[in-house]
């Protein structure tokens, strides 16, 4: 099972950075994203997994595509640019490639192997026991991303907001209280005797 | 009984055994449901049709028995768009264009493995229930995404990039409303949250009582989650701009599926979630009225999809501006309010909901 995951989840990672359509790229993201869910399932993460369905698939990834897609991104105008951003690139996928053989080869430069977590109790609620440690041992920290997040919803809204001169904005509250005086004019008039003729 | 009648293929089958046997689970369920799909497009238009003193569908008959006149109506309108021409229209990404119905159709159907049709009756029991379906639900949205960009039409790709942009908005208020049955019954876990909703007040013990404001936001947000009237700009004739515009036959066919099936989807959790899904409205002591039984959950789940179909018969359609105002500056806030209000509630001892 892990080694299905695994596998799809190798490809569908090389694919978002091999794909020449962005807008498939960002959907082999979406399938690295599932794939690397189930994994964590599997690793009795199940909060965590349904968790990165829930935020990064169903939410960020949605706004990625809006924009991916809107945008016209010219391929050639993209590759104009390597060369330029390739001594940067290579510092990154230096640093990054010598992590992850850190990580890799831990016992190799003394790292102690930890050892398998024991097998939780029945009855144990990842979801609960997270819970529990977000709101009492962590509530500090907690809120403070939380905040932060506010603010940074705040600003991105108050940057991007601007009030048309001459737009047609209508309020709907006004609309809704809007009552039949003040648009019809009932107007009693005689009527026509019919004797022109 | 049971056991000893699936000892022989078990045997037979060894350690292929689960999986079958898994896979017989999941189509007992998606059978009935495909049915109740169908025939759910055949109430609709009679209902409709009963509202607006006309008959309704009434021809389409088996084997020419007059009596059952519209019944196989259902079934001649899928025959009718199963034999229909694919129009795949040129330029349009054809594996991308494809996948669409099926990625809107998926996610509606993967949410019924932790839906408890009675304290026993559940395909996966499992702990984060809540979680996984507001997750498959926010999956639903890439159908709607990849029709409306892989049709390579601008009208396709607004009407996507509007439904999408719909879908996502409730989500918010939905999950809220969610938050609000978590907190009150103290689980994530679906059957756990009928058992909160069990006392000896019969249908005053659900949540649908002390959740009111979430229980209607939970319902409309439904109903603007699956597309459906008053919120149909996908399909508004004045309007037209849907993200399936260039669908036709069987791939049209598959949305509309999933949207059927989503309703159907919405009324079961509404159910569960505030109207005590299984459980009987009246006092224990009625006999078998008292009794609870899959029938609630399923006369409930009738009731509130008939809800569904008054409402499209009812009003007229919201205007884009208004969905997205009603969304984000009614509902969200609305819901914040409750849960601040239930949590501050439940410390109390007014809160007489307790197990």
């Amino acid at each position: 099972m892990f080694w299905f995951f695994a596998a799809i989840l190798v490809f569908a990672s090389l694919r978002v950075i091999t794909a020449r359509n962005p807008v498939h790229a960002a959907l082999f993201l979406v399938l690295a994203f599932c794939t690397s869910a189930g994994i964590w399932i599997q690793l009795e993460a199940e909060f965590l997994g349904i968790v990165l369905v829930l935020v990064y698939v169903g939410a960020v990834m949605v706004l990625f595509l809006f924009v991916v897609m809107m945008l016209d991104i010219n391929l050639t105008r993209l590759r104009e640019g390597f060369w330029g951003y390739f001594p940067v690139g290579a510092v990154v996928a230096l640093l990054l490639v010598t992590e992850m053989a850190l990580v890799l080869a831990g016992p190799y430069f003394g790292l102690t192997e930890a050892p398998p977590p024991p097998p939780s109790p029945a009855g144990y609620s990842n979801t609960k026991e997270l819970g529990r440690l977000l709101y009492t041992d962590y509530v500090y920290p907690f809120e403070l991303a939380a905040v932060i997040l506010l603010v940074a919803i705040v600003a991105a809204i108050a940057l991007t907001l601007r009030r048309r001169k001459h737009g047609k904005r209508m309020d709907p509250a006004q609309q809704i209280r809007v009552r039949r005086e003040d648009r019809v004019r009932m107007v009693s008039m005689p009527a026509d005797k019919g004797d022109q003729a | 009984m049971l056991d000893s009648l699936l000892a022989y293929p078990q045997a037979l089958l060894g350690p292929l055994w689960p999986v079958v046997w898994t896979l017989v689970k999941i189509m007992l369920i998606v059978a009935p449901l495909m049915l109740a799909v169908a025939y759910l497009t055949l109430w609709e238009r009679k209902l409709i049709g009963f509202m607006q003193i006309r008959i309704g569908p009434n021809r389409v008959t088996f084997f020419g028995i007059r009596w059952l006149g519209g019944w196989a109506q259902p079934i001649a309108d899928g025959l009718k768009l199963l034999v229909k021409e694919v129009v795949i229209p040129t330029g349009a990404n054809k594996f991308l264009f494809v996948l669409a119905p099926i990625m809107a159709i998926a996610p509606a159907l993967a949410a019924w493995a932790v839906v408890p049709f009675s304290p026993e009756l559940v395909l996966a029991n499992i702990d984060a229930g809540l979680l996984y379906l507001m997750a498959m639900t926010s999956l639903g949205v890439y159908g709607i995404i990849i029709a409306g960009w892989a049709s390579n039409s601008k009208y396709a790709f607004l009407g996507g990039l509007r439904s999408a942009a719909q879908i996502v908005s409730y989500e918010i208020a939905m999950g809220f409303s969610l938050v609000g049955v978590l907190m009150a019954a103290q689980s994530l876990n679906l059957a756990e949250i009928v058992k909160a909703q069990q006392s000896g007040a019969g249908l005053f013990g659900w949540f649908w009582l002390p959740l009111f404001p979430l229980f209607l936001t939970y319902l409309i947000s439904g109903i603007a989650e699956t597309n459906r009237a008053p919120f149909d700009v996908a399909e508004g004739e004045s309007e037209i701009v849907g993200f399936h515009v260039e669908y036709s036959g069987m791939t049209f066919a598959v949305f509309s599926l999933a949207e059927y099936a989503a309703m159907i989807l919405i009324s079961a959790l509404t159910s569960i979630m505030f109207l005590g899904g299984w459980l009987s409205p009246f006092p224990a002591s009625w006999g078998i009225l008292g009794a609870s039984s899959f029938g609630w959950l399923i006369l409930k789940m009738f009731v509130v999809v008939s809800l569904f179909l008054w409402f499209r018969a009812t009003f007229p359609r919201y205007r884009y501006d208004q969905i997205m105002r009603l969304g984000w500056k009614v509902f969200i806030p609305v819901t914040l309010v409750w849960i601040v209000v239930l949590g501050a509630w439940m410390q109390t001892p007014l809160w007489i909901w307790w197990k």
